[in-house]
């Protein structure tokens, strides 16, 4: 089975990375952009009926940086 | 006493060998060096060092692959039984990412790598790692690095402060950290976690710029606590 985690910074953290991304951006001329924020995608290939708290464990071990970040996971059964 | 000293080299561990080299000039003893697919720690040991570097070339983020290897079960272990660790640089990241250490280390504020050195207010000395420091006085340590913005929930900075668990502040801009913070302690003062590199400040270089001698002085507290505690 696929599943997809996306983690991302938690409001409030500082992404200076999407700051600079957000900033060449205006400087290729688009306009109207409002913010920019940078995350992960992980991809995992599971054994089929993997159960979620598992999932949910992998992100909060290693996936994830609990501190500073939130994962949502998609594609989970 | 023989001071039983080990440094921890992680894949991409790339200050490993300044470490082991100032704890046997401070010493006068080699330390052990350690592998981090290892599993157990060497017996009787007084410091347990992480090393600065990219260890696993900061995939995922920097010290989190590091956290989940084999040496650092037996880290967490032997932090637990209350033998001190060092963490500096990619050490400290390391143990955050191990929760030894609370917060995170984010990409510096200003995007840029920062290699040079910069002053640190002494704060915390409740700890065996420093005693030689007076509070409140200012040395200049090197720092070196591109992910050392101090981050922590305001609730966990007030927790640290209050506790007197803030060892080091910059007292310049560096990277942006959360109420300028070097260097944080565990809550029994025996891990040290700091961005700033003492091992690269342990004597004093002909030209002002280089090294310097403020980070002698946190291998000499190491080394006089244990001989007061023996």
């Amino acid at each position: 089975m696929q599943v997809r985690v996306l983690v991302r910074l938690k409001p409030g953290v500082l992404d200076p990375q999407g700051r600079a991304v957000h900033h060449a951006l205006e400087g290729l001329g688009f306009e109207g952009v409002e913010d920019v924020r940078i995350g992960r995608l992980i991809e995992l290939d599971l054994a089929d009926g993997t159960d979620h708290d598992t999932i949910k464990a992998m992100c909060e071990k290693l996936l994830a940086n609990t501190v500073i970040e939130s994962f949502t996971i998609e594609g989970a059964g | 006493m023989a001071f039983r000293a080990a440094v921890i080299t992680f894949p991409g561990s790339n200050c490993d060998r300044d470490m082991a080299a100032a704890l046997e000039a401070v010493s006068g003893t080699p330390a052990i060096r350690v592998w981090h697919g290892d599993a157990d720690l060497p017996d009787g040991l007084d410091l347990i060092a992480l090393p600065g570097g990219f260890s696993y070339g900061d995939y995922l983020r920097s010290g989190a692959m590091a956290a989940t290897s084999p040496i650092m079960r037996a880290v967490v272990a032997a932090a637990e039984r209350g033998v001190p660790v060092l963490g500096v640089c990619n050490g400290f990241q390391v143990l955050t990412e191990a929760r030894l250490l609370p917060g995170a280390l984010l990409r510096n504020a200003g995007q840029r790598f920062v290699c040079r050195t910069v002053g640190l207010t002494v704060e915390g000395t409740a700890s065996p790692f420093m005693v030689g420091y007076q509070p409140g006085e200012t040395i200049r340590i090197p720092v070196a690095h591109h992910d050392g913005n101090y981050f922590a929930d305001a609730e966990t900075l007030d927790r640290l402060e209050g506790e007197g668990r803030v060892a080091f502040r910059y007292a310049e801009p560096v990277n942006g950290s959360a109420r300028d913070i070097a260097g944080v302690l565990s809550a029994n003062g025996r891990v040290l976690g700091m961005m700033p590199h003492p091992e690269r400040a342990i004597e004093p270089a002909a030209h002002p710029s280089l090294g310097g001698a403020d980070g002698r002085r946190l291998f000499e507290s190491i080394l006089a606590a244990l001989s007061a505690a023996a």
